[in-house]
C-alpha cells in the first residue's frame, strides 16, 4: 500500500507543482526602431528575431511566443512610453529590440523596477557595464566600445602612424573614439564631432585631405555613413586615406545604399556571413531565403538573443512566473550563437572573439563582408572591474 | 593653413549657398507676394527628390529625369496652390503656419505609401569621380555641377525678373500687392504661376542635392528651416537679397564647421576647444541672422522701400 501511495503522492504533487509553475505561453515585448531614417536597423532585427521563433515552430524554449512589438519612432520617450505598456499592462516575461543606447536608457528602468530581464540585441552602453550593471540586463550583442577598440587595434598592428577621427556629437561617439584610441599608439591626427544626423561631409572632407593622415576611423552609422562613404569617394580621397569602420558602419544595409565603391574597406566585427558554424549557416541561409536579401550584424545580434532566451526557457521546462529562476537561467544559457558558443562575463556582456573583415565580393559577385583575421581572442570589456556583480 | 584646403572649402560653401537659393528663392517670394508663410515648401523640396529619383530610374538617364522632375514638381505645386493653399491666403499667419505644418505631416505620409521611405539616386557614372581643379587639388565633379547649375539658374531668374514683363509683375507684387492689384494684375493667375515656378525650383534643389544627401521622407524639414534663415537675413520678397543671403548662409555654416574647432583652439585649451568648437560652428548661422535681425530687421535688401 505504501509505495502506490507514495507514487500517488509525488505524481500529484508534481502535477501540481507543474500546473501552478509552467506557463502556456512566453510573453515578449519587442520595442525597436520601425520608422524613420534608421528604421533598416530596426528592421533586421526585428526580422532575425521572428525569423527565429519561426524557425522554432513558433515556440521559444517549449512555449508558444506572444510577441508584442513596438516602433519607438527613434524616440527616448515614446520608448519608455512602450516599455510601460508592456511590463505594467502586458505583463511581459521579458522585454527586448532596442536598436539606440539613448533609447534604451531611458525604457530600461522600467524592466528593472518590476524585475523583468531585459535581453538586449545591440545597445549594451558602458555605464551598465562598469558602476551601474544590472542584474536584470544581459547582452546578446557586444559591448558598445568593442568594435572601436579592434579597430584602433588593427589600425596599430598595420603601422597606420596618423588616423584621422570622425564621429557624432554626442554620447556613444564619443565612447566609440575613447574605445578607439584606448587600443591605438599611433598619432591622432585630428578629432572631429560633427552633428548628429549631418549628411553633407564636405567641409570635413577638405580637412581631412589637409591634414594627410595614413588612415582615417569613422563613427557613422546609418544614414550618415551611407553618405560620408559616398562623398569621401566622389572627393577623390580614398586612394591615398584608408579608410576603417565599426562593422555595422559598413555592412549589408550601409552596402546597399553605398554599392561599388564600398569595395576594399576595413571593419571590425564578432559576426561575418562567413562565419562556419551551422547555427549561422542556417541562419544566413533561412534569412535570405525569408526577406530576399542578405542580414547585416544586427540581424545576427537579434537571432543570438532568440537562441538565448531560447535556452533559458528550455533549461526551466517552461516555468517562466519565477523572475529569479529565469534571471539564472538567462545567466547561464548555454547555446551555440551565430558565432560560436555564447559566453557571459560577470557584468553580463559577452566575451568573444572579434574579427577583421574586409568589403569585397563573393562567388555569386555579391558585395559582402569577408572575415580576413582575429583582432581579439575572448575579449571582454573595460569596465567589467567597477561591477559589483559576481 | 594652405591655399587649396581654403579654395576647396569656398567652393564647399558656394555649392551649399547656391543650392539652398534655389529653395530660398521660391519661399521668398511665395512670402514677399502672397503674404503667405508656407511651411510646406520643404516638402515640394522632397517631392521633387522623389520624382527626379523614379524618373532617373525609368529614363535610365540622369539628365533626362531630372529635366522631366521639373515640370512635375511645378505641376504639383501648382495642384496644391490650387486646391489647398489658396484658401489660406485670406487668414492670418498662424492658421497659415497651422495648416501648412499639417501639410508636412499629410505628404510625407503620402510619399511614404507611394514610394516608401527612401529612393535611390546616385550621381551619374561620368561624374562620381574626382577632377584635378589645381594641382593637388582633386574636386568632386558632381559637386561643381551643382555649383554650374546653381550659378546658371541664378542668372536665368535674374534676367526673368528685372527683364521680363512676368517678372514686372513679380516685382511689383513683392514690393505692394494692393497697388499691384488695383493696377489690374490678374493676381489669382501670378500666385499660381509663382508657386509653380518655387516648386520647379524646389525640384531642381532636391534632384541634385538628392546624390549628395539622401532621397528620403523628411528630407524638406531640416533645410527649410535654414531658408527660412535665408530669407530673413536677405530682406523677405528679395530675390537678391535671397541670393546673398544663401550663399552668406553656406559660407559662414561651412567656414565654421572647417575652422571653428582649429581657431577656438588657438585661443582656449584643447579640451573646451574641441567641446565648444562643434557646438558653436552649428550655431554661427543663427548669430549671424540674430545680428542682422539686430541691425537691419529688415534684412540685407528689403523688397518694401
Amino acid at each position: 500500500m505504501r509505495k502506490p501511495l507514495a507514487a500517488a503522492v509525488a505524481a500529484t504533487s508534481l502535477l501540481l507543482a507543474g500546473g501552478a509553475c509552467a506557463a502556456d505561453k512566453l510573453k515578449i515585448g519587442f520595442i525597436s526602431t520601425l520608422s524613420g531614417p534608421s528604421a533598416s536597423i530596426g528592421v533586421d532585427i526585428r526580422d532575425a528575431f521572428t525569423l527565429a521563433i519561426k524557425l522554432n515552430g513558433g515556440k521559444l524554449g517549449g512555449l508558444p511566443v506572444q510577441l508584442e512589438i513596438g516602433d519607438d519612432q527613434f524616440k527616448p520617450e515614446v520608448g519608455k512610453q512602450l516599455a510601460e505598456k508592456y511590463v505594467r499592462l502586458d505583463k511581459v516575461d521579458i522585454l527586448t529590440g532596442i536598436v539606440f543606447s539613448n533609447i534604451m536608457l531611458a525604457a530600461v528602468p522600467e524592466a528593472f523596477n518590476a524585475k523583468i530581464p531585459y535581453v538586449s540585441p545591440n545597445a549594451a552602453p558602458s555605464p551598465l557595464a562598469g558602476k551601474q550593471c544590472n542584474p536584470w540586463f544581459f547582452a546578446a550583442s557586444w559591448p558598445n566600445d568593442a568594435f572601436h577598440e579592434a579597430a584602433g587595434k588593427h589600425a596599430s598592428d598595420k603601422g597606420y602612424k596618423s588616423t584621422y577621427l570622425i564621429a557624432p556629437n554626442y554620447q556613444a561617439g564619443k565612447d566609440s573614439l575613447a574605445g578607439f584610441k584606448r587600443f591605438y599608439k599611433g598619432k591622432i591626427a585630428e578629432e572631429v564631432y560633427t552633428k548628429l544626423g549631418q549628411l553633407d561631409y564636405s567641409a570635413e572632407l577638405a580637412q581631412v585631405r589637409a591634414a594627410k593622415p595614413d588612415a582615417l576611423y569613422i563613427f557613422l552609422p546609418g544614414g550618415m555613413g551611407i553618405n560620408f562613404i559616398k562623398q569621401f569617394v566622389g572627393a577623390g580621397l580614398s586612394k591615398d586615406i584608408q579608410l576603417i569602420t565599426p562593422g555595422f558602419g559598413s555592412d549589408q544595409d550601409i552596402i546597399r545604399g553605398v554599392g561599388e565603391p564600398m569595395l576594399g574597406l576595413f571593419d571590425t566585427s564578432h559576426w561575418a556571413l562567413d562565419i562556419d558554424n551551422p547555427t549561422n549557416k542556417k541562419f544566413v541561409a533561412e534569412f535570405e531565403k525569408e526577406y530576399k536579401r542578405l542580414p547585416a550584424v544586427f540581424a545576427a545580434q537579434s537571432y543570438d538573443t532568440a537562441l538565448m532566451i531560447d535556452a533559458a526557457v528550455k533549461s526551466l521546462k517552461g516555468k517562466v512566473e519565477d523572475k529569479e529562476a529565469l534571471r539564472k537561467a538567462l545567466k547561464g544559457a548555454k547555446f551555440e550563437s551565430t558565432h560560436g558558443p555564447f559566453k557571459l562575463n560577470t557584468n553580463q556582456y559577452p566575451i568573444q572573439n572579434y574579427y577583421l573583415r574586409v568589403v569585397g565580393k563573393d562567388a555569386q559577385g555579391r558585395i559582402v563582408n569577408k572575415t580576413l583575421a582575429t583582432i581579439f581572442k575572448d575579449h571582454g570589456d573595460a569596465y567589467v572591474q567597477d561591477c559589483p556583480m559576481k | 593653413m594652405s591655399f587649396t584646403l581654403i579654395l576647396e572649402q569656398s567652393l564647399n560653401g558656394l555649392q551649399f549657398g547656391l543650392m539652398l537659393f534655389l529653395l530660398a528663392a521660391g519661399l521668398t517670394l511665395v512670402f514677399g507676394i502672397m503674404d503667405m508663410i508656407n511651411l510646406a515648401h520643404g516638402s515640394l523640396y522632397m517631392i521633387g527628390a522623389f520624382l527626379a529619383a523614379t524618373l532617373v530610374q525609368a529614363t535610365g538617364s540622369f539628365t533626362l529625369g531630372v529635366l522631366l522632375a521639373i515640370p512635375a514638381a511645378a505641376v504639383v505645386g501648382m495642384a496644391l496652390e490650387i486646391t489647398i493653399l489658396r484658401t489660406l491666403y485670406a487668414r492670418d499667419h498662424l492658421s497659415q503656419v497651422l495648416a501648412t505644418f499639417a501639410l508636412i505631416l499629410i505628404i510625407n505620409e503620402v510619399v511614404r505609401m507611394i514610394w516608401g521611405s527612401d529612393m535611390p539616386l546616385s550621381a551619374p557614372e561620368a561624374l562620381s569621380g574626382p577632377v584635378q581643379l589645381v594641382p593637388g587639388m582633386p574636386y568632386s565633379a558632381y559637386r561643381l555641377l551643382i555649383i554650374g547649375v546653381g550659378l546658371a539658374v541664378a542668372v536665368l531668374l535674374y534676367f526673368v525678373v528685372t527683364k521680363t514683363r512676368i517678372g514686372m509683375l513679380v516685382r511689383a507684387g513683392a514690393s505692394n500687392r494692393e497697388m499691384a492689384l488695383a493696377m489690374g494684375v490678374n493676381i489669382k493667375r501670378l500666385f499660381t504661376l509663382v508657386f509653380g515656378f518655387g516648386a520647379a525650383l524646389c525640384a531642381i534643389a532636391g534632384a541634385m542635392l538628392g546624390p549628395i544627401f539622401a532621397v528620403q521622407v523628411g528630407m524638406g524639414e531640416n533645410i527649410l528651416i535654414l531658408a527660412f534663415v535665408v530669407i530673413v537675413i536677405g530682406g523677405i520678397g528679395s530675390i537678391r537679397g535671397a541670393l546673398v543671403g544663401s550663399i552668406l548662409v553656406g559660407m559662414v555654416d561651412t567656414m565654421g564647421r572647417a575652422f571653428m574647432p582649429a581657431l577656438l583652439r588657438e585661443v582656449l585649451t584643447p579640451a573646451f576647444a574641441s567641446a565648444a568648437g562643434p557646438a558653436i560652428a552649428s550655431i554661427l548661422i543663427y548669430v549671424l541672422m540674430a545680428g542682422v535681425l539686430f541691425w537691419r530687421p529688415q534684412g540685407l535688401f528689403p523688397a518694401r522701400g
